[in-house]
């Protein structure tokens, strides 16, 4: 386990590019450094309960500084590998899920909501099953350095039934190696960060 | 006059009353003209909206208590599985705390799929309620009238309506917005158990009546005249619990009657005032002019026969001044399912600090004598304890199960 440097690696990442980023396992106790110019909010955390494999967290980001910031990292001890993803559509109307490039960027005195069906936090490898009712820790990191810690609250809920777009199975509790694979292949075609 | 040109007036007069970004000129001069053709007919004054109107939900009290009744609400009792052990109990609590206290006001729920259903609370209240199996599960000292009523000779009890884990209490002027709460918190918590019975009740529509009037019931008697009111010295002496988890929370009895309509109907008006000691028309006693005129029980008429008699419901009620009890009641109206064209009734809700102490005396005496017995039956009972109101950050239940 190299949480720390993989923490360090994540906040120096978050400064220099816009490169996806995976999340990671992190010991939440720690407060790292952030920036306190960051007028940002997170709000309405709660994470689809699993028994295993993986899920997705939703929140809504409120941002009531004057700078854009971007989402580009989550990381918390429930599992061990965190995506920001985004869901598309394709030309035959059906939607997946796939990683968002660059993060979900929230313009200076806007909302971004994470949303079933919509871009959402996907947790992958859980360290345990979440249970209706278990609160989940999330370190949300942005691109200007700044962190917000949330607990959410762990729902049962039977939509967010999208596809990744890789071919893994939300469900599934054996894809990770596969995604993890995808994930190493940085710039994957979905750099569009401009929205 | 047209529907639809009555409906294109009021919309121009509620642009104009609440100054909407809409109401332009164009508005105005459709207004001036409206008025040109609709002159005759007196507009009455634009409907107040009060869906909008929000109960705190923090607080001493759970919320539901420190309120006039709204008009309708949905009592669910469900049973825990068998799986659900205290740090169960305590995560079911936590999200339907949190539940309650966005839906009261105003606000989705998290994970809501229909948060626009959410936005008109209408004096949404979220009640919970702990059976004797909830407080056992999680090991919690229970009162000793925490615990089925001792059997009474009019019941006819149905399991159907009886007994239960957790009580959940959703009441609104809005029957959207209790649908939708209900909905909400069945959702949460069926990874913890199962709906063992639904009970819903209504009284008379918001703004039907003036706010205040005691309630009718489906026999047409004003039902509740002694009540104390929420809010009042006398309402806290007679419903909060001092003491212990329960300390600012209180008891609940919820019993099912049915009422027999059919046979109500062979009673004349005269017999039927006789049975409760009240008239109809006013609620007043039958010794007295007006509803809160104190009943005289030992008025007597030309003939020496009690005014109010033995028999009569206000009579037997009445008990040494100690057996008070807070009634917050519902009628039911639900298809029949057997030779009755109705089956209705009562959801009499009796909250006290001490049911043994309070309710159970003047049930007895009820249920030795009363002549309402002849058209009225108690089909379900149960009992809950009624945890107090939580803090900001906490939850409903964390009395007992943080103690």
């Amino acid at each position: 386990m190299h949480i720390t440097g993989v923490r360090r690696a994540l906040a120096a990442l978050a400064l220099v590019t816009a490169l996806a980023l995976a999340g990671c396992a992190a010991p939440s106790a720690d407060p790292a450094p952030s920036a306190p110019a960051a007028a940002v909010a997170v709000t309405d955390a709660w994470v689809k309960a699993a028994e295993g494999g993986m899920t997705a967290a939703f929140a809504t980001i409120t941002n009531d500084g004057d700078a854009d910031v971007s989402l580009v990292g989550v990381s918390t001890e429930a599992a061990s590998m965190v995506q920001l993803h985004e869901t598309v559509a394709d030309a035959d109307g059906n939607t997946s899920m796939q990683e968002k490039a660059g993060g979900f960027r929230i313009p200076a005195g806007d909302a971004r909501l994470l949303e079933p069906g919509g871009d959402h936090i996907m947790l992958m490898g859980l360290t345990g099953p979440l249970q209706p009712g278990d609160e989940v820790e999330l370190v949300l990191v942005f691109d200007d350095g700044a962190e917000r810690t949330v607990r959410a609250p762990v729902k049962e809920f039977v939509g967010a039934k999208e596809e990744y777009s890789h071919g893994a199975d939300t469900a599934g509790g054996g894809a990770h190696d596969g995604m993890s694979g995808e994930h190493d292949a940085p710039g994957d075609g979905h750099g569009g960060h401009a929205e | 006059m047209s529907p639809a040109r009555s409906g294109g007036h009021g919309i121009g007069r509620r642009q104009l009353l609440f100054g909407g970004a809409a109401a332009g000129l164009g508005a105005v001069a459709a207004l001036g003209i409206e008025r040109a053709v609709t002159r005759p007919d007196p507009q009455p004054a634009a409907e107040p909206v009060h869906g909008g109107e929000t109960v705190p939900f923090h607080g001493a009290h759970q919320a539901f208590l420190t309120i006039a009744p709204q008009a309708v609400c949905a009592l669910v009792a469900l049973d825990l599985a068998a799986s659900v052990d205290r740090d169960g109990v305590r995560r079911m609590l936590r999200l339907l705390t949190d539940d309650a206290a966005r839906l009261t006001q105003g606000g989705a729920a998290l994970a809501d799929t229909e948060p626009e259903l959410a936005a008109r609370p209408a004096r949404l209240t979220i009640g919970f309620g702990f059976g004797p199996g909830l407080v056992a599960r999680v090991g919690g000292p229970a009162p000793a009238w925490l615990a089925p009523l001792p059997a009474f000779s009019i019941d006819r009890l149905e399991d159907a309506w009886s007994g239960g884990d957790l009580l959940l209490d959703v009441a609104a002027d809005d029957p959207v917005t209790v649908a939708h709460a209900v909905r909400m918190l069945l959702k949460d918590v069926r990874a913890f158990g199962t709906v063992r019975w639904r009970q819903d009740g209504f009284r008379r529509a918001r703004g039907t009546e003036p706010a205040g009037m005691t309630m009718r019931n489906l026999f047409g008697q004003v039902d509740g005249t002694v009540n104390p009111q929420p809010g009042t010295a006398d309402f806290d002496e007679v419903v909060w619990c001092a003491e212990g988890w329960l300390a600012g929370g209180t008891g609940f009895v919820l019993r099912r009657i049915r009422m027999d309509l059919d046979t109500w109907d062979e009673l004349d008006r005269p017999a039927r005032e006789l049975s409760v000691g009240r008239r109809l028309a006013t609620g007043a006693p039958l010794t007295g002019t007006r509803e809160h005129d104190d009943p005289d029980l030992d008025a007597v008429d030309a003939l020496g026969f009690p005014v109010i008699p033995e028999y009569a419901h206000i009579r037997r009620a009445r008990g040494d001044g100690r057996e008070r009890i807070y009634r917050r009641g519902y009628n039911y109206d639900v298809p029949s399912s057997g030779g009755s064209v109705s089956e209705s009734g009562l959801l009499f809700g009796s909250y006290q600090a001490d049911i043994t102490a309070q309710f159970v005396p003047m049930q007895h005496r009820l249920a030795e004598l009363d002549l309402l017995n002849t058209w009225t039956t108690p089909i379900g009972s149960a009992v809950f304890a009624i945890p107090p109101g939580c803090a900001p950050g906490g939850y409903i239940g964390d009395t007992l199960l943080e103690a």
